[in-house]
Order: C-alpha cells, then structure tokens, then sequence
C-alpha cells in the first residue's frame, strides 16, 4: 500500500496534477467549481511522467508550481503551501509576469454568491475571489475593530433598587445594540468635550415593578403574578436633542432588539436611569463592534484521482458533510461523484480510511474566500463592507502621505 | 436629651419580604412596620444621581 502511496506522490507532478489541474486551467482566476467537472476526470492519465520528453517534464513542473502558488493542499497530518508567496522579488525570474498589476487585479477580483439569511436579513455571506489573504483579513479584522457604531457609554443612575449592581447594569446597558446610523455622527474625542446633538445620543430608563392586582391565585409566572416583572431592551426610550427628531424621524433611534433581558424586578423595585450614547469602535470596547463576527474560509476542493465504487462510494460520501459527495450509477455500479465542495468542512476523515485516503486529494483555493458577516443591526451588512473598504483605503493614503513626507524629507537633507 | 425632634422622619422599608412596606420613622418610634409588625427595616436607597461607565 505505501509502496503504490509513494509512487503517486513521486509522480505527482505528472499523472495525478494532469488531472486534478484540469478543470482549473493555468490561469489562477479561472473558477475551479471542483463539482462535477473534477469528477469527470477521475480518470488520471496512467501515462508515467518520468518517463516523458523534456518539454513533458517542464510543463509538469510548471503545473506543480502553478498548485504551489493557487492551492493550499490538505494532507493527512499536514497543510501544504499554507504560506502566501504572493510577494514582490520572490520569483526573479518571472518578475515581470508575476508584479501586481491593477488591470489583472481589476480582472480577476469580484465579489460573488451574496446571500441572505432568509431569517435574518443582517446576516450575508458571500465570496470574495481573486485577493491576498492580506487584503482579505484586513477586511475582516477592520468589520471586527474599526468599523464605529454607537453605543451606551456612560449611565446615571437615579434610582436602582433591583437585584443587579449598579456598575453591573450599567455594563449590560452598555452591550445593547443600538440602531443608529453610526455615519451621521461625530466621535467625542475626549470625555471632557462637549456633548451635543451630533456626538451623543439620550436615553431613559424607568420602570417600577408592582404587583398585578388581576393575577390569578395559583399565577407562578412572574409575568403573570407582576407588573413589569422584566426591564427588556423596548423599555429603552430615546430622548430625541437638537435637530435629532426631524433628522431620524424616518427612523426612530432605537435598540435592534425589543426582547433583550436586561434586569428582572420584584414587586417595590425599580430602576431609573438616564444613558448617554456615544460613537467608538470595536478596539475601543466590544460593544461598538458592528458584527457578531465577520469571518471567511477558504473554498474546500475535492479531486477524486481514481473512479470510487459500490461500498467505497457510500463510505467516502459519508466521510464528507452532507452534500458534498453523492453517489449515482454509472454502468450499473454506484460511483461516488463531487456535487459541492464548498459544504465540507474539510474534516479530512477520509485521510484515516487507508484504502480511500489515495483516491481523494483535498485542497483549498488560495485566493478564494467564503466570507460571512453577520451585523448587530446597526448598519446592513453590505454597508459595512463598504465602511470597511473606506476605512482600508484611508488607512493607506495616511501611510502613503507619510512615506511622500520621509521621502521628500530625505530629499532635502540630501 | 433637649435636642429638638426632626419635623417629619425617615422613610425606611420593612425588611419583610413580603411587605417591603414604605415606612415613616420619626425619633421615638417604636422600629416596626405598620403594615405587618416586622421589626427589621431598611434604609432607602439615595436619590442623588449615581454615574457610571457601561464598560
């Protein structure tokens, strides 16, 4: 078994890439769907590449190169080419073909596969296709930490006489999300500058819990026993200042959310409070990130080098996640195929079954990326995309003017 | 022991916690509820603002 492991391996720059690189094409943003296309050449071409002509050899070559710099391959106990050799002068010889170039930038990026969650409009994926992972985790960690929204900062209690602390409540006020659009606002620079009607928005709090005079005897509901037994997030009421009122008349400030526990009250407890809202980001405090979380993974593919067959095809279709590997009948035997890569989870279960683990080579598209981003409500998704694009790009013009200001600056000590 | 008797007293609530009656407690007042007899009761929380961070 190793011995026949080891002679596809040695040849993998022929027999097997002459397969698995098919339906990719040599060019990097031609879109492998790895469906059923790439199982369509299960057939690997049996002809050993060591023993090919000299131009053979230096076209597998390439094709492996072209896998080294497009794919990250998964192997049993390994990941393979996890590392982005995407830099200037890392290949002097094709330093020509391989500079970044707007114009094959432009070409090869889109932006494809937006979705929506049909139960949660502010949760959107998509794929983002033909970047550096750089520019792509830059993106997601801007969504996470830079993007501002506005939220709860500061809380002056008046009366509490619930269960909860001060402070502790005042922390849970804090973490509400708040449905504002943060772009309208200016952020106060320090605490001590003045709060006005476009730097902080007002809320009020109050609520007195009672007892319900028309309970039934045998009520062990707290709702049903008490009058306002829960302070909720619909409690929240905003304090509309300046030209705030006719500014969002459209749509009212308030929290995302209406069913958010905040505090639970007996009968004779109360809590009244006045918040003030501010704008900052998520490096300031978690509770102004505008996402849940925003994140991406890389599209899985799955090559199939050998045709699977009987009751190798229903275990290789089990060692996947549902809906990534069926089984249909070619020639009156059941053949497992690839119906989507992109549902598996690239567990690589299929890497412990010995007799299997050489049918199947699993990589991922190195420029290729899932992306998810789920908003707190704040903003829509696809807006914050955008707030992420301006924030990239503004953070590139204040480097770029400081390196002019070192260059120029040089220039004159000179 | 001439000082001179506070007008109006404390409010104090019944410790009983089915009672948390509001009750008013001038100097000589014997400490117990009116509305259940209970005889620990509480100071009213402040009703000067108290201003925190929602950190």
């Amino acid at each position: 078994m190793s011995g026949r492991k080891r002679t596809t391996s040695t040849s993998s720059g022929g027999a097997m890439d002459t397969s698995s690189l098919a339906p990719t094409g040599s060019k990097s943003s031609s879109k492998p769907r790895a469906g059923a296309s790439a199982a369509a050449t299960t057939q690997a071409s049996m002809s050993p590449a060591h023993l090919g002509s000299v131009e053979d050899r230096r076209d597998a070559g390439k094709r492996a190169m072209q896998e080294i710099r497009s794919r990250v391959v998964l192997e049993a106990d390994r990941v393979e080419n996890a590392a982005s050799i995407d830099f200037p002068a890392n290949f002097p010889e094709e330093a020509a073909e391989l500079a970044w170039d707007f114009g094959k930038f432009a070409a090869g990026f889109r932006i494809e596969r937006i979705e929506t969650d049909p139960d949660d409009p502010m949760a959107v994926t998509f794929d983002m296709v033909g970047v550096d992972a750089a520019i792509a985790n830059a993106f997601r960690r801007i969504l996470i930490a830079e993007v501002p929204t506005m939220a709860i900062e500061t809380v002056f209690f008046t009366n509490n006489t619930s269960i909860i602390h001060d402070e502790a409540l005042a922390h849970r006020l804090g973490l509400v999300p708040i449905r504002a659009d943060p772009r309208y606002f200016e952020t106060r620079d320090t605490p001590d500058t003045q709060a006005t009607d476009r730097n902080t928005l007002v809320f009020t709090l109050d609520v007195k819990c009672t007892k319900n005079p028309h309970a039934s005897p045998n009520a062990t509901d707290d709702t049903e026993k008490y009058i306002n037994s829960r302070v909720l997030s619909s409690d929240i009421v905003w304090v509309p200042k300046g030209d705030q009122e006719a500014q969002f008349q459209d749509a009212p400030i308030a929290p995302v959310h209406d069913d958010i526990l905040i505090a639970k009250l007996r009968p004779g407890q109360a809590v009244a409070c006045e918040m003030h809202c501010i704008k900052s980001i998520g490096r300031d405090h978690a509770k102004f990130s505008p996402v849940g979380t925003a994140s991406y993974r890389l599209l899985p593919e799955i090559i199939l080098t050998r045709p699977v067959t009987g009751d190798d095809a229903y275990l290789l279709q089990k060692c996947f996640s549902p809906g990534t590997i069926g089984v249909r009948n070619e020639n009156g035997v059941p053949t497992a195929y690839v119906i989507d890569a992109r549902r598996d989870t690239c567990s690589r279960e299929i890497f412990r079954h010995e007799r299997l683990a050489s049918a199947v080579k699993m990589r991922r598209v190195r420029d290729h990326f899932l992306f998810s981003i789920e908003s707190t409500g704040a903003l829509p998704p696809g807006d914050l995309l955008f707030e992420s694009v301006l924030k990239l790009k503004s953070k590139c013009e204040l480097i770029l003017a400081h390196l002019n200001n070192a260059t120029s600056s040089v220039d004159t000590t000179a | 022991m001439d000082r001179q008797q506070p007008q109006t007293g404390m409010y104090y609530i019944c410790g009983s916690a089915n009672c948390r009656a509001r009750n008013e407690l001038k100097q000589r007042d014997a400490i117990k509820c009116t509305a259940c007899g209970y005889r620990i009761m509480y100071k009213e929380r402040t009703r000067r603002m108290v201003q925190f961070q929602a950190r």
